[in-house]
């Protein structure tokens, strides 16, 4: 190889540090939120609801082959009783479907699966927004119980955003939530 | 306030603390009632103190407020309104921006609502030095001599409707979830609610209270200023085909603009009901662009699966906007807050337009260009 030739690809390689550098800020920046977004996720319960429990060894155990995908569209449930006495709210063992004076919910898809994702039509803003509000998509109608937006929705603006990187690149999964029911009084 | 303006201007030089005094001095002449309140943040505890009445006693209300009526208003279970502003002394709207009218700080709105004759609720959104807005509901009593702040969460059961349905006075959420859905946070005071050329068959139209406040009212007495010549002079009308479709596109407008528009936080569905001035007035409406023959985008609860658009030309019992305008099921109703019963007059206004809308014309038509090339403005 040529001295010349060699001196070359040094010169390139030297000018090529900095931008790599800072790709790799750039990148570790993004990957910095989500994973405060992982763990903010994790410490504020959003698994306990919204990623269905099994029955492992030693006990129901999160389904993380299912990780925050909602309630299992294939899970078949009875009518659920009505809120009767100081008893009035039930939940089925997987955690993610409630029933109570409200009617019935369902957790929703938190991953960024394209179809049948919550969030697929969501921007940052608007995620912000339903958990400071409690309206589906930051305006629409009223989300249900035991959803803890009046808890969430005081995290900063930061937190919330890192929540949101978080859930826009966790692996998606096909899982359409059965619709929630309304109590009729 | 003044005072607090005076005194932090005087650090900065003596310049500014002349015009700092100029000012305050300016502020003490202007009305009694606005010297002695200052802009706070937070809502006073009684509706009389936001001063909206001369005498509270004999409801009379203060003459220096003016009373308007926009000429598409929003449905509210039938309840009947009045409103009034109350712009500060010497102030100005400015309307540079015919789509986003600025208020100066200190502006006031009052909307009353009445049912059976009765005052029920009384809302009040105020102009904040920072250039927010404030929104408060005050709650009637039953003979009517005291009107006290609602909770932020708002009021359940304020007014029996019947068959088990009653008024909700809204929280703080539900009114920002429609004012501020659009920049211009201020629904019912704007070009096209105010313009001159009133439509005659808006629905749920009022007639206009004295002194009949509309663009050329308020150009004339120097209360808007910047507003575009154009707008003037051409007062705006929703442009369509017939006199109908002006009708149904103006309640959209007035009922549905505020979320689905372009400009907000909803922008992101392309769906826009809303009537824009500027450049492209003489554009085919969006809502003609942006619901006529276009696919919906979600999906509501219990959709049938032949509902694939948002109004398909001549099917109105297929178009998801009207089968969402005609549903009250708390996951499905469109508007989503301030109305439990169906606006049965809009349903007949909307079917009918629908109806009209001839699809092969329309429907291949994605960019709805073809609704402009049918006429001019009735
Ligand atoms: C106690 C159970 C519970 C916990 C904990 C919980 N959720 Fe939920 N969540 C629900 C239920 C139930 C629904 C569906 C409510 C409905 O359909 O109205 C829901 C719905 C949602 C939605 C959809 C909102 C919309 O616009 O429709 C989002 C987003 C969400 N949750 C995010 C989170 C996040 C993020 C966390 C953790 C910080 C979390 N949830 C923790 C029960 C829970
Ligand atoms: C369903 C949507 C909606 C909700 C909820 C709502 N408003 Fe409005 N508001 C409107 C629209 C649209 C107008 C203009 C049309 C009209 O007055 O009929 C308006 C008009 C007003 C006005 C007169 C000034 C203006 O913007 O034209 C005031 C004051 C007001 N609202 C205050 C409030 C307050 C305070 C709340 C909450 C307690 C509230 N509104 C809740 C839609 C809403
Ligand atoms: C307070 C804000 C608000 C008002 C006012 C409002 N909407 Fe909506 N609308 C929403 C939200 C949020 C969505 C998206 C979530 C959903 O589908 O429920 C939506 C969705 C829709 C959709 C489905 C669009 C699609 O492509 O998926 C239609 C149709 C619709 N609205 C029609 C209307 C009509 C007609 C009115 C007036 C009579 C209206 N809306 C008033 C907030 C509002």
């Amino acid at each position: 190889m040529k001295a010349s030739r060699i001196l070359l690809i040094a010169a390139a390689v030297a000018m090529s540090v900095p931008a790599i550098a800072l790709a790799q800020s750039k990148t570790s920046a993004k990957s910095a939120q989500v994973k405060r977004g992982e763990y903010m996720t994790m410490v504020s319960g959003c698994h306990d609801c919204h990623t269905p429990l099994k029955m492992g060894a030693n006990g129901p155990e999160p389904d993380m082959s299912r990780m925050l995908s909602g309630h299992p569209q294939d899970m078949q449930l009875p009518p659920a009783p009505g809120p009767t006495g100081p008893w009035n709210a039930h939940v089925a063992a997987t955690l993610t479907a409630w029933a109570g004076p409200w009617g019935v919910s369902y957790t929703a898809n938190l991953t960024p699966d394209p179809e049948t994702g919550v969030l697929r039509d969501f921007t940052e803003q608007q995620f912000i927004q339903t958990m400071r509000t409690g309206k589906h998509q930051g305006q629409g109608r009223q989300i249900l119980p035991p959803m803890p937006w009046p808890m969430i929705g005081k995290m900063t603006d930061q937190d919330l955003k890192a929540i949101f990187a978080y859930l826009r690149q966790i692996p998606p999964v096909k899982n359409k939530v059965p619709d929630p029911i309304i109590a009729t009084q | 306030m003044p005072v607090l303006s005076e005194m932090r201007t005087r650090r900065i030089g003596r310049w500014t603390s002349i015009i700092g005094v100029a000012l305050a001095a300016i502020a003490l002449l202007g009305s009694a009632a606005a010297a002695r309140r200052p802009l706070s943040r937070s809502a006073p505890e009684l509706l009389q103190e936001t001063g909206l009445y001369a005498d509270f006693g004999r409801h009379q209300v203060d003459p220096r407020h003016l009373e308007f009526a926009p000429q598409y208003p929003l449905w509210s279970d039938g309840a009947a309104k009045k409103r009034w502003i109350s712009l500060p002394a010497r102030a100005a709207i400015d309307g540079s921006n015919p789509d986003v009218w600025a208020f100066p700080a200190g502006t006031r709105f009052w909307k009353e609502f009445s049912f059976g004759g009765r005052r029920i609720e009384t809302r009040f959104m105020e102009r904040q030095e920072d250039g927010t807005w404030l929104y408060a509901a005050y709650e009637w009593n039953e003979d009517q001599s005291e009107a006290r702040l609602v909770s932020e969460r708002g009021k359940p059961k304020a007014f029996d409707l019947g068959g088990g349905r009653s008024h909700f006075i809204p929280s703080v959420n539900d009114c920002k979830s429609c004012h501020q859905g659009h920049p211009a946070q201020v629904l019912g005071f704007g070009a096209l609610q105010l313009s001159s050329a009133r439509d005659p068959n808006a629905i749920h139209g009022e007639p206009m209270p004295a002194p009949g406040v509309d663009l050329q009212y308020l150009v004339d007495n120097k209360l808007l200023k910047r507003l575009p010549r154009a707008v003037l002079e051409n007062p705006p009308v929703i442009h369509a085909a017939t006199p109908a479709e002006r009708t149904a596109l103006g309640y959209l407008h007035g009922n549905c603009g505020h979320c689905h528009n372009d400009a907000g936080s909803l922008r992101n569905l392309g769906f826009s009901l809303r009537h824009v001035q500027g450049p492209a007035r003489r554009d085919a409406e969006r809502t003609v662009a942006t619901a006529v023959g276009q696919p919906v985008k979600g999906r509501f609860p219990g959709q049938a699966p032949d509902a694939k658009l948002r109004v398909e030309p001549g099917q109105p019992e297929r178009s998801v906007l009207l089968q969402r305008m005609g549903s009250r099921n708390p996951l499905v109703q469109m508007p989503p807050v301030g109305t439990v019963m169906i606006d049965d007059e809009a349903i007949r206004l909307v079917t009918q337009w629908i109806r009209d809308l001839e699809a092969p014309v329309r429907s291949t038509e994605a960019t709805g260009k073809t609704a402009q090339t049918k006429g001019e403005d009735p």
